[in-house]
């Protein structure tokens, strides 16, 4: 009997495996490209939020332009759990970079007390938007640009407030799913308590991501490689997966093209801006 | 004979035509300053002047091929160059009023600046990331053209990615395939390096020992609106071997000295390019190929 070798049916993770310090490598040449070069700013701003993405960039922007120029704004409401405050800080001790803390609860309060009631989900785009406001008036104060920290899971399932987290000109991590940005702080050395505890938007009390979305990310990012790689729904559960998991997910991504756009302008002449006259944002 | 040449891994500032000339006539001053011997013959990237995507910014910096030698010719001369050096550099080229990706040959300095030909991209990346079609014109000839290593030709990017190209090129006489290219670099799954590196790199390593030729692939460097061009500057022999390379990120210059009977060598240990010559006349005329067919001539059919 000759050994017979298998191919594997289906590669599912090998879309999801990345080189960690290659990953780290061109990253951090990216921000140094985007900042220093094109737009001549040698300083970044972000909001650091005491979970695992705003603190990858954190690091990544550390190592791009050095900590002292890398300003994180801590930006609590009050029902944000003091676990997000102490983690950020984990952050700023191991990184040596510039904190400040603003807390946005008056800020918010004030304008809903004046919008009257407000559902937890208009709550959170209220804190949301705050939270932007204010990272872009520090930018301001501060000569830094502010920096984007959303991953590519969160993008393509519309897990963000539109016009807020998703509106720094600059993002290192936008094209890595939430368990690539693991694997980078793992590699960077994001202090363990980060990277262990359930993701959390932190918008609500023992909110967690995957209860919002009804799937975990592992699952969620296996999912989403194969349906960006064209798979049909039938070829992913033929591999295993759970169809309502899948069809969730594709709900999702098809329910939010939009959020990944500009607002829609409606075309009248031969010279509409980004349909006709068309150049790069570095041009 | 040794064929001196020197790759620049460029990295533009976007549209800044007159700032990156200024740029490469502090790399001819360097490479005019010694201590080595200035090279024979410096490539550069495609759209080097200019950076890569530009969409309708095409139409502002395309500019005619004898125009754009010149402004090269003026900075070797402006940096010290008195003696001839031969370069191949990639532009955007305004052909009266159609546009193209190019890439030219001339020769700088001396008597003065001579185009010895111009490449016109064949293959636009139309898909994904890239659109070039929206905006150019393909290129319609695969030609060789002399330099002092014997025949040469020059592909663009996607061009090498088509293995039937260097084909093409090999059984017209070239000795030396040149590839200026722009390639925005992505997949971080490889082992130290991106996948589109990795197969960038077996490519041209393929093509090298396949048809005994060397290649000299100069990328584009920097990152352009968050695509980073993945450089990856290489040398190869005519045996295929990996002689010299730079990493995606560096701005740096490469240096080999060529060597035609290398070239001869290869060819003799690994005869493959001969069998293809004397094979191919039964491929290129069967039917089932999907090729327009004209009159064939007995005598081709030999």
């Amino acid at each position: 009997m000759l050994p017979v070798v298998e191919a594997p049916l289906h590669r599912i993770d090998a879309a999801l495996a990345i080189d960690a310090p290659l990953t780290e490598r061109w990253l951090v040449a990216f921000l140094r490209d985007e900042l220093i070069e094109r737009r001549r700013i040698s300083k970044a701003v972000l909001g650091l939020s005491g979970g695992i993405d705003s603190a990858v960039v954190a690091y990544l922007c550390a190592r791009a332009l050095g900590p002292e120029n890398v300003h994180a704004i801590r930006l609590p409401y009050r029902t944000s759990s003091p676990d997000s405050l102490r983690d950020a800080q984990r952050v700023v001790d191991a990184l040596g970079i510039n904190v400040d803390t603003i807390e946005i609860t008056a800020a918010v309060e004030g304008y809903l007390q004046a919008a009257g009631d407000a559902d937890p989900r208009r709550r959170g785009n209220v804190m949301a938007r705050m939270r932007m406001l204010v990272l872009f008036d520090q930018s301001a104060r501060l000569g830094a640009l502010p920096i984007g920290t959303g991953n590519k899971t969160e993008r393509l399932m519309g897990y963000f407030t539109w016009h807020a987290d998703d509106t720094p000109p600059v993002n290192p991590i936008g094209d890595l799913y939430k368990t690539q940005v693991w694997a980078l702080a793992r590699h960077l050395g994001v202090p363990a308590e980060l990277i262990d505890k359930p993701p959390s938007a932190d918008l609500e009390a023992n909110q967690t991501d995957e209860s919002d979305l009804g799937v975990t990310y592992l699952t969620a990012d296996r999912i989403l490689a194969q349906i960006l790689s064209g798979y049909r729904d039938e070829q992913i559960a033929a591999v295993g997966f759970d169809p309502r998991e899948i069809a969730l997910v594709r709900r999702r991504v098809e329910g939010t093209h939009w959020k990944r756009h500009l607002p829609t302008t409606a075309l009248v002449s031969g010279t509409a801006i980004n349909e006709f006259y068309l150049r790069p944002v570095d041009y | 004979m040794s064929f001196e040449v020197a790759l620049v891994q460029f990295k533009p500032h976007k549209g800044d035509l007159d700032g990156n000339l200024a740029a490469l006539r502090g790399v001819f001053a360097q490479l005019l300053a010694g201590p080595a011997p200035p090279p024979q013959l410096i490539v550069l990237p495609e759209a080097a002047m200019t950076g890569y995507f530009l969409e309708g910014g095409v139409y502002e910096l395309s500019l005619p091929a004898d125009v754009f030698a010149a402004k090269l010719d003026a900075q070797w001369r402006a940096a010290g160059g008195t003696s001839p050096v031969d370069i191949v550099c990639g532009f955007y080229e305004n052909r009266d009023g159609t546009y193209h990706n190019s890439a030219l040959y001339a020769t700088l300095g001396g008597a003065g600046v001579r185009v010895v030909h111009v490449h016109r991209k064949m293959f636009l990346p139309t898909y994904g990331v890239f659109d070039e079609e929206r905006f150019l014109t393909r290129g319609r000839h695969l030609d060789t053209f002399p330099t002092p290593l014997g025949a040469a030709a020059i592909l663009i990017c996607e061009d090498a990615w088509h293995s039937i190209m260097p084909t093409i090129a090999a059984l017209k006489g070239a000795r030396l395939i040149i590839i200026p290219s722009a390639s925005p670099g992505r997949g971080l799954a490889g082992a130290g390096m991106l996948e589109s590196v990795e197969h960038w790199r077996a490519t041209v390593t393929l093509m090298a020992s396949e048809h005994g030729v060397y290649v000299l692939y100069a990328g584009l460097t920097g990152f352009e609106g968050g695509k980073g061009m993945s450089g990856s500057t290489c040398i190869v022999s005519p045996r295929g071997e990996l002689l010299a390379s730079l990493d995606e990120l560096a701005v740096a210059i490469l240096r080999a000295p060529l060597d035609g009977a290398e070239i001869d060598l290869a060819r003799a240990t690994l005869p493959l390019l001969g069998d293809l010559s004397a094979v191919l006349p039964d491929l290129w005329y069967d039917e089932a190929l999907p090729l327009p067919r004209i009159e064939v001539r007995d005598a081709a059919r030999r």
